[in-house]
């Protein structure tokens, strides 16, 4: 079966780890990996995976791209760079799945909403907490109207790469966004705890949810376990710890995210959760790209 | 004869009881009482004192409970009766945001305690630079210091003065230090940072170490020193600010308080106003024995009630577990897992 080519943007944890997610793909081929720094871990393992790699950043990939066939990018680098980077890939007629919190374009979390995202050049994945949280809260307002729902993520210190610890405010703000927008609450928030204990912690989640009304808890219990259900597929270490937890109009959804230990070890559900949801997102627009539903065009320079 | 081997040394006292009090009041001050409390603090003559929720900006939420008033309502009460007082406030990057300490600027805050975890100075370098932009007297608080080695809370120190902290706190959130841990803690600060950077002290009373910890970070090169009037904090309460000063009038110790003044305020507006005599109960002092976050008091109490766990079992477990500040919400996970646990054995 034909596969589509493919670019990473970005060496660090999550690239890395995506890299193992993209090698097992039936309809995406990595082929390229792209750095700052000639001697970085991550580009050493992407070359002894067979990717041809840069170390000048993203113009140091441009004039290969056509030749090599690529069609979609993966930004795992900053939100600073992702506009550049994506309008750059854009331009020539190279789909971008952005991983980083720019959220420029639409947000997308698969088991809610792959299959409405209308026709776009950019998608966005959030952020892991977003990726772990928002089913959970769809899960609720699909069922009964959510006036504020309410996310903490616990990560492990060992699993949070030097660009996320340094812009903790957009990690919180556009995945406090995405509660309202992909998860339907009115109102949404998004906490985020470093925890460094030893042995690291697996990636936990909190959801809280008010209700408009009194919950239905057994609609509601049954729409959690079916959205659980759908993660699962995709993320097979997503399970439910404790809850639902009823108080008044309060529900309250104990999650925890083992990863497959791909790059990281398996506590590291974060990195997990994030790239098998970009690479699920790549593989529904690859599907489209090769069954010609979707075209890319080159912009004429 | 000199009255002590700190005669002459200069402290200044920052006031906790409008902030980390909020604990220990689920947040339920009143910005009457807010006023009242900071008319007298200026009266005797506190240098510092900090205004917010509990947790800080962002911190009303349903993991740290939602305050009476606003953070903007409380500083709009606060401001207009300070006039040497310096108004400051507390923000943990992960729940607090740069927009946020931008809004409390505008409503008159000029002093900030830039949050994290003993050893996650790294998430701290856009905030500390933002107050620092902002022309705000920015201190770095490595909390829950216990949790790292002296060496170690020292790399951290660097990394927050690197970034433009003017100040570096030891943080003793769990209230588990022993005056020995706070010289060796204080003085690896003390040996790493530049002169021209201050070293703080944030000290809870949980193993009643609370003033004898803080005279030690004097003695080793701390300048600033948290207390709350009557120990208005979470847990057991911070260092009690009116014994504080008795003790540094005693030593020769310059606070600029007038113990007086403090005094009387902590008997007759503080304790009347305690929902619980804040004090070294059976719950307080195990968290200071376990190491454990000092907020998570008042939620193991009420865990510990809905579902038939003794608070200390739940406390004891989340120190087993290395649970740090803001993972509040693993406090009724931890409940649920060992109600579990618990009838599955008596089940068999």
């Amino acid at each position: 079966m034909a596969k589509i080519k493919c670019v990473l943007i970005g060496s660090g944890n999550i690239g890395t780890d995506l890299l193992y997610k993209l090698k097992r793909s039936e309809v995406l081929e990595p082929v390229w990996m792209v750095g700052i720094d000639e001697d970085s871990e991550g580009l050493a393992r992407a070359r002894e995976m067979g990717l041809k790699t840069t170390a000048d950043g993203v113009d140091g990939v441009l004039p290969h791209l056509a030749s090599d066939g690529v069609q979609i990018a993966f930004d795992a680098t900053s939100a600073y760079v992702h506009k550049e980077n994506s309008d750059k890939m854009n331009a020539c007629g190279v789909f971008m799945v952005d991983l980083t919190p720019a959220a420029i374009g639409p947000l997308c979390v698969p088991p809610v909403n792959l299959d409405q995202l209308a026709d776009t050049m950019n998608v966005n994945m959030i952020s892991c907490a977003g990726q772990a949280t928002i089913p959970i809260v769809y899960g609720v307002s699909r069922i009964q109207g959510v006036e504020y729902a309410e996310i903490i993520a616990s990560l492990a210190s060992k699993s949070i790469g030097a660009g996320t610890r340094a812009n903790l405010d957009e990690f919180t703000y556009t995945t406090s966004n995405a509660v309202c927008e992909v998860g339907g609450a009115k109102k949404g928030k998004a906490l985020c705890v470093i925890n460094p204990a030893e042995p690291p912690m697996i990636m936990r989640n909190t959801i809280y949810c008010l209700t408009e009304e009194e919950p239905d808890q057994e609609r509601i219990t049954a729409s959690l376990m079916e959205m659980i259900e759908a993660v699962q597929r995709y993320v097979p270490g997503y399970k439910l710890v404790n809850g639902p937890v009823f108080e008044g109009n309060k529900v309250g959804v104990f999650m925890e995210v083992a990863g497959l230990g791909d790059y990281l070890p398996t506590y590291a559900g974060n990195l997990d959760i994030m790239t098998a949801a970009a690479c699920r997102t790549a593989e529904m627009y690859a599907a489209k790209i090769l069954n010609g539903e979707m075209q890319l065009v080159v912009e004429a320079s | 004869m000199s009255r002590s081997d700190l005669e002459g040394r200069k402290v200044i006292c920052h006031d906790m009881c409008l902030r980390d009090g909020m604990h220990a009041k689920k947040e339920q001050i009143t910005t009457e009482q807010m006023r009242s409390f900071a008319v007298s603090m200026e009266a005797a003559g506190v240098p510092m004192i900090q205004v917010a929720h509990g947790a800080g900006l962002g911190g009303n939420s349903l993991q740290h409970g939602f305050a009476l008033h606003s953070n903007e309502a409380y500083w709009d009460a606060v401001a207009p009766v300070l006039n040497n007082t310096v108004m400051s406030v507390l923000l943990i990057p992960g729940l607090g945001t740069m927009n946020e300490l931008r809004v409390a600027h505008e409503h008159g805050v000029r002093s900030v305690h830039v949050a994290t975890h003993s050893t996650e100075a790294d998430t701290s370098p856009q905030h500390i630079a933002c107050g620092r932009e902002l022309g705000m007297d920015t201190s770095g608080f490595l909390m829950m210091a216990h949790l790292n080695t002296s060496q170690g809370l020292a790399e951290e120190a660097k990394k927050m003065e690197s970034y433009g902290a003017q100040t570096v706190y030891v943080t003793d959130s769990a209230g588990y230090m022993l005056p020995e841990d706070v010289t060796e803690y204080v003085s690896a600060l003390r040996d790493t940072l530049n002169d021209a950077t201050e070293i703080g002290f944030h000290g809870h009373n949980n193993l009643g170490m609370g003033i004898a910890n803080s005279i030690a970070a004097i003695r080793a090169g701390a300048t600033r020193i948290d207390c709350s009037v009557a120990g208005l904090g979470a847990g057991a309460g911070n260092t009690p600010l009116e014994a504080f000063v008795a003790v540094c009038d005693r030593m020769g110790i310059h606070t600029g308080c007038d113990m007086f003044k403090l005094m009387d305020m902590a008997e007759e507006l503080v304790f009347p106003m305690m929902d619980h005599i804040v004090r070294i109960d059976r719950s307080s002092l195990t968290l200071g024995y376990a190491g454990v976050y000092s907020t998570f008091l008042l939620h193991a109490n009420r865990l510990g009630e809905k579902y038939g766990i003794p608070a200390r079992d739940i406390l004891i477990e989340l120190g087993r577990k290395k649970m740090i500040g803001g993972q509040e919400d693993m406090i009724e996970d931890t409940a649920l897992s060992m109600l579990k646990a618990r009838q599955g054995n008596s089940a068999q």
